[in-house]
């Protein structure tokens, strides 16, 4: 009972945020209405029972991402955002097809509960599960190779971004 | 006890958040931050499936999505600030080269 008081809470919260961002036409805002939504989706990973996600959502989602978002809104002075045709077009098409879509989703997940294809509870265990010596077992025996192989991705992303992000070489020549 | 499907459902819910506003905004950063919406939403249902079947993969998967997340978020604000540099704007409508 309590799990599910939790859940409804802060799928509330979740949920509240989510569509903040979509309503606020200032980036910062919407920033930090993400930063709610990721904040809350931390907690729902914690009734889940997976600790060491819920730990790294925080860090590395709420954290950093979030840091460089709000950095770069900053840096580039973005202000409100303004109206154009296209999103017109957009919310005429792309507005109802999206609805449609959820609710056919939504309605089957729920109906599903009372028939024979019933996906059922999560169970709720005891002893710990999810921690960061379970998964970093995991992670080093049998995920090893796509481990190595996301750190050379990191690699190359952090290599990408300096590239693009630095001075074009005539431009910083002519400042200095 | 939670049934899954109220996991999925708010999943399914984010991600819906998340391409609606990938399709409304005109601002290239909050339709960023709109795939990140999106990225959250699918996390979670791998999560939700990870402790229905207990099966730690769906954990690890988390984590994999995280670090691409991560290496997305520097490129595409790194490819934000190019544009901004050469361009001087960030809606999205004015920069058309591509299109037809």
């Amino acid at each position: 009972m309590l799990h599910l008081i939790l859940f409804s809470v802060f799928a509330l919260i979740c949920v509240a945020g989510a569509v903040n961002l979509l309503l606020q036409s200032h980036p910062i805002n919407s920033a930090l209405s993400l930063v709610v939504v990721m904040g809350s989706l931390a907690v729902e990973y914690l009734l889940l029972g997976a600790e060491f996600v819920a730990a790294v959502q925080v860090i590395v989602y709420a954290g950093a991402i979030m840091v460089l978002f709000v950095f770069v809104i900053m840096l580039l002075n973005a202000g409100e955002e303004e109206h154009t045709q296209g999103s017109r077009v957009s919310w005429l098409l792309g507005i109802p097809g999206v609805l449609a879509v959820t609710v056919m989703v939504c309605w089957a997940l729920l109906r599903s509960e009372s028939g024979s294809v019933a996906l059922g509870g999560v169970p709720q265990t005891d002893k710990a599960f999810g921690g960061a010596r379970d998964v970093s077992q995991l992670l080093f025996h049998q995920f090893l190779l796509p481990f190595e192989v996301t750190s050379i991705l990191v690699l190359i992303a952090i290599m990408g971004a300096v590239v693009l992000a630095a001075r074009p070489e005539s431009e910083s020549r002519r400042q200095s | 006890m939670v049934p899954l499907s109220y996991y999925l459902v708010l999943s399914a819910i984010l991600f819906a958040c998340g391409v609606t506003g990938f399709l409304i905004k005109r601002n290239i950063i909050t339709i960023f931050m709109s795939i990140e919406l999106m990225l959250n939403g699918v996390n979670l249902s791998f999560v939700a499936f990870a402790a229905k079947w207990h099966a730690l993969s769906g954990h690890v998967f988390v984590f994999f999505v995280m670090v691409v997340a991560a290496a997305e978020a520097a490129v595409g604000l790194a490819i934000i600030i190019a544009l901004f540099r050469t361009r001087e704007t960030l809606n999205i409508d004015q920069v058309n080269l591509l299109k037809l």
